[in-house]
C-alpha cells in the first residue's frame, strides 16, 4: 500500500512542477489559467488521494477525500471566474505572430 | 517514508518561488490574482503535509479544511471586484 501511495505522490508532485512551468512560461493569461486550472487540480487530487491510502481508514482520511472533493469543486470554479472576469474587462488574448484566426477574419 | 515527505514539502514549498514571481511580475492584475490561487492551493498540500511530519494529522486535517474554502471565497471576491465593463476604466 505504501508503494501504491508513493507513486501516487510523485504523480501528483509531476503535475504541480507542470502547472507552476505552465504559469511561468506561458504568453498570456488565458494559457495561464488553463495551466492552473486542470494540471493544479489533478496534482492536488492525486497528492491528496496517496495521502488518504498511506493514512489507512480512518476519520483523518475521510476528511483527506473531503478536501479533494472540495478541491475538485472550487479550483476550476475559481479559475473559470476569474477568466470571466478578466474577458469582461476586455483582457486581450494572446495571438501567434502573423496569424489569423476565424474570430479575427469574422470581426 | 517519513523523509520522504519531508522531501516533498520541500519541494511544494519550492514551487511557491514560481507563484511569487507571477504575483510580481505579472503584467495584469489577473496574473497576480490567479498566482495566489495557486499559492493557496499548495498550501493546502503543505499543511496536509506537515500533519504526517508531526503525527498530528487530526488537527491539521481541519485547518487545511477551513483554508481550502477561505481560498475559494477570496479569489471569487477578487474576480468580482476587479471586473470592469468594456470602455470602462
Amino acid at each position: 500500500m505504501a508503494f501504491v501511495a508513493a507513486l501516487l505522490l510523485i504523480g501528483g508532485a509531476v503535475f504541480l512542477l507542470v502547472s507552476c512551468v505552465g504559469l511561468l512560461r506561458l504568453p498570456d493569461f488565458y494559457t495561464r489559467a488553463h495551466a492552473v486550472g486542470k494540471a493544479e487540480t489533478l496534482g492536488s487530487m492525486l497528492i491528496l488521494t496517496g495521502l488518504a491510502l498511506y493514512n489507512g481508514a480512518s476519520l483523518s482520511s475521510l476528511k483527506l477525500l473531503l478536501i479533494l472533493v472540495v478541491i475538485a469543486i472550487t479550483n476550476p470554479t475559481a479559475t473559470h471566474a476569474l477568466t470571466r472576469s478578466a474577458l469582461r474587462s476586455g483582457l486581450k488574448i494572446w495571438r501567434a505572430e502573423g496569424k489569423r484566426t476565424q474570430r479575427d477574419l469574422a470581426g | 517514508m517519513s523523509a520522504f515527505f519531508l522531501g516533498l514539502t520541500v519541494f511544494i514549498a519550492l514551487l511557491f518561488a514560481a507563484s511569487l514571481y507571477r504575483i510580481i511580475v505579472g503584467p495584469s492584475v489577473f496574473d497576480r490574482a490567479i498566482g495566489a490561487g495557486l499559492i493557496g492551493t499548495n498550501a493546502i498540500l503543505v499543511l496536509v503535509l506537515i500533519g504526517f511530519l508531526y503525527d498530528r494529522i487530526d488537527m491539521f486535517v481541519d485547518l487545511a479544511l477551513a483554508y481550502g474554502m477561505l481560498n475559494f471565497i477570496g479569489i471569487v471576491a477578487l474576480a468580482k471586484y476587479f471586473e470592469r465593463k468594456q470602455g470602462e476604466t
